[in-house]
């Protein structure tokens, strides 16, 4: 230490779409603080919908000119990389459609603090003329904040930060359903604790990762690697904790265990950033920390990713055969994803010259997954019950005849999920398989057998899974509906759209994949900064 | 010797360039009134209307840009996009024989829009009527423009969704929903074939694009894989254009409303297997090979067959059907004797679209003024009550019979005098087929217009509204002078060689005095003749007598759907029992054994998801361990 301090050079063009969300949040703050109640929804609204838009448009210009930075930003804390871009850029549409979800009324409890039940909730209630907590904006902008830190981090401390940036405000919003209270404050619970448990992994293995390297930046790391002995237990221990708190929040198994309770019982808006947002972050995270910061680590990683991936996809699909909750379902599907997406990643580090191949598939399959899945839970909003939304499968029984279109729309996203073709999620599913076997076939070494295994495991776990996308089809439209049927609410204009955009996002892209694919090849072929 | 299909060359901007949207003007079209739909309800028929004249327009455009270019660089391919990666580009292929096609089903599609907005203006859901002709028309034109194997089949699915949704459009009446499924599972016969034989195209060549397979076929291979393709591929011909063996939907497909007989079910879906055929021409159906002879066998049966059922329908749109199915068997006849034979087949087929669709639509206009009333013995001396349909009707009559100097002379003429050349048994089978033609048209005429009223009690015809008399004016004036036009000097076959082959110098010369071309004349004017005597002469019953064998075996389609039925239905059936029987006692204790083993597992499994968030953290906990000892293991092997 020479004692002389060095302004830290910061690349505010690279990063102004985060400074403009977390901006954009601390307003948000300021406005719960100063602005009264009857006013702040209305100054949210547009808040919150022109910062997401106006970050995205920051995506765009930075695309556009060409000016994707091809070194760390920020004093090495983050790369706004090709790859990082473009995950941006679906996770600021995500958020977009998401937050016209939330704005509908109904979702969100009044008073999340006081007893369900109780006379101070109704108080809260009357107050609030059924807006609710305005607070789930700020809390939003925060969490799609931390989304976009997250898989941009090129140190894993800042991945950290990410990581808890992006989680608390999200185990709060879990817990602000307006329905079936006692359950949405279980689901917070159980995110918080278990959330909490796996930060703590992830944390320890960054600190033996430290013990090993002396560094915690991603490269730094991996150059040690190459010059150490890479078979150092400390790293070894170290990559298993850090693999920990990542595949929690991709909610690979076995650590899947909170995904069906929290999905269920968040409020449905919430359920579908969640399933959508944090999914592609985690991905985003994901896949840096394994090509960046243990490239060299391959030979280690691949077969314990294997079997992890071969587990999720089979456990994901063969417990949602068994679940009569449509979120529930939902939420063992998006298990059943993350296992297909993992198989993409697996596919990455096999010769870097098929990386760029891969590396298109998944991001291409988190983009058109994402916003399925956003129209899927749009759908489910409104299906309801006089105590909130009919979760129950039998209540969906016929659905299809009193509601054709609706019925018709969610059968498509179900089809898109099952990976029939002329969806997108077909070209998705395509893509990450086809990438597999090719890297297989590439690397050699038998492990084109191993690949190939895989592959095969992951087409059995989609034909599981399609049986069960299908009996809701099936459901729906073969099944007579019930006398005391559920009640279809009448949609507001941005539930309309969301569900519009998403149905002609899986429908566009599931004939013309080039629009999406050719964008996710141009991000992938700059990699990531290494 | 004969020349070679000319090269393909690359081509963008223009209106060939942009020749997808004629593909989307109809499906947006389609989109808009199917998604906005009791919105549209009161201008629906007229943009369905504009989508499909802004596509003939777009049609025109590229037609003229196409002959502007030499012969030998008329074969233009457009790329669209990569739609399944490292497997098939999206693109279209504007050649002579797409634009041939393009133009016939943008021009007559469009005609017959403007003819339903009359024709449909009493039924409530006539906004939905012109939603599924718009997206017929698109997937049509994406069928014959697609520069691959598998842009045809997604047209060629979507026309068969289309013909379905539209055979079925009177879904109240049973009968209308049965003929519908009925078209849609003999279709899939055929679509099964093209599939197959698409399968085997791609692990013969890897490629399913016209111009890969232009590169990797020597023109004249023959070999048993080539044959095998030929042979699936005319067996998706003959579902999609009713030729024997699946004929038997085609004449239950006129329960849809007439426009779309005259539209998908004469003029242009029916014809699609002849395109195949054509399209594939060059590469599995070279002349003299066994596929193009089966070809040629399937067409003259079927023109027989088709003929004969003709003669027995009293009513009047079955007689229609049948005829289509006889003259699309020339057409296939034509496609199976090499290019030749083509561009005479290609000539029918557009000259058919328009007298065919004339007389489909005068049909309609005749049931139109007799209360949808289709049984011919219910006619008679309709002449005077609706002059305009009666003289249309007349001009597509004479040109379907052979009259000297009408479209269909020339076309079937041409059609007749090749097959007797190359293939003599079969040309003067089509000779015979053009007898019986002439009589079967006449009967209908005779009954139709000519002799005493029968008409029912409350029938008051009149002849109907210009909106749906001017399309019939239109399309009658191609069935006069589009046949000799195309015909005469070879103008068809000339043009057609860059995408057909064939002979510069050897373009055949139409004989107006050929021994077949007479034959064919003296043995139509016997049938006319014969019509007059049994239909024109004497008084029609107006109740069906009961006929010989002969007339009950044409009457019943041959026998077609009882042989469907004792042959495949029964049979089938039986199989089904037997299955399901073994199914039952072995395969079902496999399957359900296995569904079990998975439900109880998911079953078993579930009991993890205990609810509690301390078992949850202790499977992360048991996970991190397990991870953990994996890496630690891994690593030290």
């Amino acid at each position: 230490m020479n004692g002389a301090f060095e302004a830290p050079t910061i690349e505010y063009g690279a990063l102004a779409p985060l400074l403009v969300i977390f901006g954009a949040a601390i307003i948000g703050v300021l406005v719960e603080a100063f602005a009264p109640r009857y006013l702040r929804k209305a100054i949210h609204v547009p808040l919150t919908l022109l910062s997401v838009a106006g970050a995205f448009a920051l995506v765009l210009l930075q695309v556009v000119r060409g000016q994707v930075s091809t070194a760390p930003s920020a004093m090495g804390a983050l790369a706004v990389d090709g790859p990082s871009l473009f995950i941006w850029g679906v996770i600021l549409v995500l958020s977009f459609v998401c937050v016209l979800l939330i704005n509908d009324e109904g979702h969100f409890v009044a008073s999340a603090a006081a007893v369900p039940g109780s006379s101070d909730e109704e108080e809260a209630e009357a107050e609030s003329h059924g807006v609710g907590h305005t607070e789930v904006y700020p809390l939003v902008l925060f969490a799609v904040g931390g989304m976009l830190l997250f898989p941009a981090s090129h140190d894993l401390l800042m991945m950290f930060v990410a990581l808890e940036v992006m989680s608390l405000p999200l185990y709060l919003l879990c817990g602000l359903a307006r329905r079936r209270r006692l359950l949405s404050q279980e689901a917070s619970m159980k995110y918080f604790l278990l959330g909490a448990f796996s930060s703590a992994f992830f944390l320890y293995g960054t600190a033996m990762i430290y013990g090993f390297a002396g560094t915690v930046s991603l490269p730094g790391i991996n150059q040690a690697m190459a010059a150490g002995n890479s078979l150092d237990p400390l790293l070894l221990i170290g990559f298993a904790m850090l693999g920990v708190g990542l595949l929690f929040k991709i909610g690979a198994a076995p650590f899947q265990a909170w995904k069906p309770d929290v999905y269920q019982g968040a409020p449905t808006p919430i359920t579908a950033l969640m399933a959508s947002g944090t999914l592609v972050a985690a991905f985003g995270a994901v896949l840096r920390v394994f090509w960046v910061g243990l490239g060299n680590l391959d030979w280690n990683w691949r077969p314990v990713i294997w079997v992890v991936a071969a587990l999720t996809m089979i456990v994901g699909s063969i417990l949602a055969i068994t679940q009569t909750e449509i979120k529930r379902m939902l939420a063992y599907s998006s298990i059943a994803h993350a296992g297909f997406l993992l198989v993409g990643v697996l596919a990455t580090s096999a010769s870097p010259a098929r990386n760029a191949d891969s590396l298109k598939a998944i991001l291409f399959y988190l983009a058109v997954y994402g916003i399925t899945t956003v129209g899927a839970f749009a759908v489910v909003t409104l299906i309801r019950d006089p105590g909130g939304e009919a979760g129950h499968l039998s209540r969906w029984a016929g659905l299809g005849k009193r509601a054709p279109m609706l019925a018709g729309t969610f059968a498509f996203f179900l089809l898109a999920f099952a990976g029939i073709p002329l969806t997108s999620g077909f070209f998705g599913k395509y893509a990450v398989f086809a990438a597999a076997l090719e890297s297989g076939t590439q690397a050699g070494d038998g492990l084109g057998g191993w690949m190939a295994g895989l592959v095969v495991v992951g087409v059995i776990a989609s034909a599981i899974a399609a049986f069960f996308y299908v009996r809701v089809i099936v459901l729906m439209f073969f099944s007579e509906p019930a006398a005391d049927g559920p009640s279809i609410a009448v949609p507001s204009m941005g539930t309309v759209a969301v569900i519009a955009v998403s149905l002609l996002v899986t429908v566009g892209v599931g004939l013309y994949p080039e629009s999406v694919l050719g964008i996710a090849n141009q991000a992938a072929s700059s990699l990531f900064i290494r | 010797m004969e020349s070679q299909v000319a090269e393909i060359v690359q081509h963008t901007g223009g209106a060939i360039g942009n020749a997808w949207l004629m593909i989307a003007f109809p499906l947006v079209g389609a989109f808009i009134l199917l998604v906005f739909n009791r919105f549209t309800n009161r201008w629906g028929h007229l943009l369905g209307v504009a989508m499909s004249l802004a596509s003939f327009v777009v049609a025109v455009l590229a037609f003229f840009e196409l002959i502007g270019f030499g012969e030998e660089e008329r074969r233009r391919a457009v790329h669209l996009y990569e739609f399944i990666p490292g497997m098939v580009d999206m693109g279209l292929l504007i050649d002579p024989l797409s634009i041939c096609f393009a133009l016939l089903i943008t021009g007559v599609g469009s005609l017959i829009h403007i003819y339903s907005i009359g024709y449909m203006a009493h039924d409530e859901h006539r906004r939905r009527f012109f939603s599924y002709l718009n997206l017929f028309v698109a997937a049509m034109l994406l069928l014959v423009l697609a520069d691959n194997y598998v842009g045809l089949f997604i047209g060629w699915e979507g026309v068969g969704l289309a013909s379905y949704l539209l055979i079925g459009f009177w879904q109240f009446k049973p009968s209308a929903a049965t003929a519908a499924k009925k078209a849609f599972v003999v279709n899939r016969v055929g679509d099964l074939g093209l599939l197959v034989g698409m399968f085997v195209i791609w692990t013969t060549f890897g490629t399913l694009t016209f111009q890969g397979l232009a590169e990797k076929i020597t023109p004249g291979t023959q070999n048993g894989t080539m044959l095998a393709i030929g042979l699936l591929l005319l067996l998706g011909a003959c579902g999609k254009s009713a030729q024997l063996p699946l004929q038997s939907w085609l004449l239950d497909a006129m329960e849809g409303p007439t426009p779309v007989s005259a539209l998908i079910h004469a003029a242009t879906m029916v014809t699609a297997g002849v395109y195949l055929v054509v399209r594939s021409g060059a590469f599995f159906f070279p002349e003299g090979s066994g596929a193009a002879l089966a070809v040629a066998i399937v067409g003259a049966v079927t023109l027989l067959a088709g003929a004969i059922i003709g003669c027995a329908k009293d009513d009047i749109k079955k007689g229609l059907a049948g005829s289509t199915m006889s003259q699309i068997g020339y057409m296939m006849l034509g496609a199976g004797l090499g290019p030749a034979g083509y561009a005479f087949a290609i000539g029918h087929l557009i000259t058919h679209g328009f007298f065919k669709a004339d007389m489909f639509l005068g049909a309609g206009s005749v049931m139109h003024g007799m209360n949808d009333e289709v049984d011919m013995r219910k006619y008679g001396a309709l002449r005077k009550a609706m002059p305009i349909t009666y003289v249309t009707f007349m001009i597509g009559y004479l040109a379907i019979i052979g009259f000297p100097l009408l479209s269909g002379y020339f076309t079937k003429d041409g059609i007749i005098e090749t097959a007797v050349h190359h293939q003599p048994i079969l040309g003067w089978l089509a000779v015979i087929g053009a007898g019986v033609t002439g009589f079967y048209m006449s009967r209908m005429i005779f009954m139709t217009f000519f002799g005493e009223k029968r008409w029912a009690d409350d029938a008051h015809p009149h002849e109907s509204p210009l909106v749906m008399t001017v399309p019939l004016m239109i399309l009658s004036l191609g069935a006069i002078g589009l046949g000799g036009w195309l015909v005469l000097g070879g103008t068809l076959y000339k043009f057609l060689i860059p995408a057909v082959g064939g002979n510069i110098n050897e373009v055949p010369h139409f004989d107006f005095f050929s021994t077949p071309g007479l034959v064919t004349l003296a043995l139509v004017a016997v049938g006319v003749v014969f019509a007059w005597m049994r239909y024109g002469r004497v008084a029609v019953p107006s109740v069906q007598p009961r006929g010989n064998f002969l007339t009950t075996f044409a009457r019943r389609d041959l026998y077609g759907d009882a042989l469907n039925e004792s042959l495949f239905m029964r049979p089938g059936q039986w199989l089904t029992r037997l299955a399901v029987f073994f199914d039952n006692r072995g395969i079902d204790g496999v399957v359900n054994g296995l569904a079990a083993g998975i439900g109880g597992s998911s079953g078993r499994l579930r009991r993890i998801q205990t609810g509690f968030a301390r078992s949850y953290a202790l499977s992360i906990l048991i996970g991190a361990a397990l991870l953990t000892g994996a890496l630690l293991f891994v690593g030290n092997i």
